[in-house]
C-alpha cells in the first residue's frame, strides 16, 4: 500500500512534465461509469418516485421534479468549476513544499498547516487521498495526515460551496463550518496520542 | 448569492488556468480534459442525488423524524443521527440531500449537523470505496477511530452556539 502511494506519486510527477498519461493511473483515478452504490441509490430513488406518483398523484410528482430540476441546473456551473479547479490544483500543486511543512517533527504548527492545506486545497477524494498517502509515504506524521483529511472533509470551501450550499443555504452552512473549525486539530492530536500509545505498548523507544 | 459564488469559483479557476498557461499550453489542455472527464463522470450521480432527494424527502417518515432526531431529542437524537450518517451510502450529494430533507421534515439543527459530519467523516462505504484503495489501511482505520467523537463535539458546539 505504501509502495502504491509512492508509485502513484512518481507517476503523477511524470504526468505533469511530459504529459503522456499513463493508462494505469487513469484507470485507478477514474472508476467506471457504473458502481454499486450509485445503482443502489438509483433503485431507492426509483421506488420512492414511484410511490410518490401513486400516492400523491401526478401534479405533486411534477412539482417536486420541477423544483429539483431547477436546483440541479443551478448547481451545474458550480460543479463544473469545482471539477476544473480540482484537476488544475492537482496538476500545479507544489508537492515538495507541502511535504516540507508537515513532517513528523512539525508539532502543533504542522497540524495547523495541515488543517489550512485541507481548507485551501479543492478537489474530490480522488485527489485528496493520493496526496495524503504521498505525504505519509515521504514521512509526514499520521496526525498531520488525519488533520489534513478531516479539514478537507469538514472545512473545504469548494465542497461547501458546490455541494452543501444548494441544499442547506448560507446560514446553516456557515454555522456548521464555524462549529467544525477546531475538529481537524483535535483529530490530529488524538491520532498522535493513539500512535504514541501503540508504540509505547510495543516497547518502542 | 448564487451569482457571487459562481463568480468566485470561476475567478479561482481563471487564476489557476493563468498559472498553468505559464507552464505551457499542454498543461492547460490536460487540466481542461481531466476536469471535463470528472464532470461528465459526476453528472449522472449528481442528477440522481439532486432530483432523487425530493422524492426521498417525501418518503422520509415525518412522524418518526421529530421524536427521533427533532430539536427535543437531545443526546439520543445526536447518537441516532451519527449512526445514520455512518450508514448512509452514496456519492457526494446523498448525505446532504437526506440531511436537508430531514431538516425540512422537522429534525433539529444540531442533530442534522451530527448527521452530516458523521457522513462526511466516516460513511462506511466511502472508507471502503475511496480511502482504503488510496491510503495505507491502518491510517484509514486510525482516522476513522479518532473521528468517532467528532460529530458529538460538533453537535455540542451547535447547541452551545444556538441557532444561526
Amino acid at each position: 500500500m505504501w509502495r502504491d502511494a509512492q508509485d502513484a506519486q512518481l507517476k503523477k510527477r511524470e504526468d505533469t512534465t511530459p504529459l503522456l498519461p499513463d493508462p494505469t493511473i487513469y484507470s485507478r483515478r477514474r472508476p467506471g461509469a457504473f458502481d454499486w452504490s450509485t445503482a443502489f441509490i438509483a433503485a431507492v430513488v426509483g421506488i420512492a418516485a414511484g410511490i410518490v406518483y401513486v400516492r400523491d398523484g401526478q401534479a405533486h410528482f411534477l412539482a417536486i421534479l420541477g423544483s429539483d430540476l431547477y436546483l440541479f441546473g443551478d448547481m451545474l456551473p458550480k460543479v463544473a468549476a469545482g471539477c476544473l479547479i480540482g484537476t488544475f490544483v492537482t496538476l500545479l500543486l507544489p508537492r515538495e513544499m507541502v511535504l516540507r511543512w508537515v513532517g513528523a517533527e512539525s508539532g502543533l504548527a504542522g497540524l495547523l498547516i495541515a488543517t489550512g492545506a485541507g481548507f485551501i486545497l479543492p478537489g474530490g477524494p480522488i485527489t485528496i487521498y493520493p496526496i495524503a498517502g504521498a505525504l505519509l509515504a515521504v514521512g509526514a506524521d499520521a496526525g498531520a495526515a488525519v488533520a489534513f483529511i478531516t479539514s478537507w472533509t469538514l472545512l473545504g470551501y469548494t465542497r461547501a460551496l458546490v455541494w452543501e450550499l444548494p441544499f442547506f443555504g448560507p446560514d446553516f452552512v456557515l454555522w456548521r463550518i464555524l462549529v467544525a473549525i477546531p475538529l481537524p486539530i483535535l483529530a490530529g492530536i488524538l491520532a498522535r496520542l493513539v500512535v504514541r500509545a501503540m508504540l509505547a505498548r510495543r516497547g518502542a523507544p | 448569492m448564487t451569482l457571487a459564488i459562481n463568480l468566485f469559483l470561476w475567478g479561482v479557476l481563471a487564476v489557476l488556468v493563468a498559472v498553468a498557461a505559464r507552464r505551457g499550453r499542454v498543461v492547460v489542455q490536460q487540466g481542461v480534459r481531466d476536469g471535463a472527464l470528472d464532470f461528465m463522470r459526476l453528472l449522472p450521480r449528481i442528477a440522481l442525488g439532486v432530483i432523487g432527494s425530493g422524492y426521498l424527502a417525501e418518503m422520509l417518515p415525518r412522524e418518526f423524524i421529530a421524536p427521533w432526531i427533532g430539536p427535543e431529542s437531545g443526546v439520543m437524537g445526536v447518537v441516532i443521527a451519527t449512526l445514520g450518517g455512518a450508514l448512509t451510502p452514496g456519492g457526494p450529494v446523498v448525505g446532504f440531500s437526506i440531511g436537508a430533507a430531514a431538516l425540512k421534515g422537522g429534525a433539529g439543527a444540531p442533530q442534522v449537523i451530527a448527521y452530516s459530519t458523521a457522513w462526511a467523516l466516516y460513511a462506511i462505504h466511502r472508507l471502503l470505496i475511496w480511502e482504503v484503495p488510496l491510503m495505507p489501511a491502518r491510517i484509514v482505520w486510525l482516522r476513522a477511530a479518532v473521528s468517532i467523537p467528532l460529530p458529538f463535539i460538533a453537535a455540542a458546539g451547535a447547541m452551545l452556539l444556538g441557532k444561526p
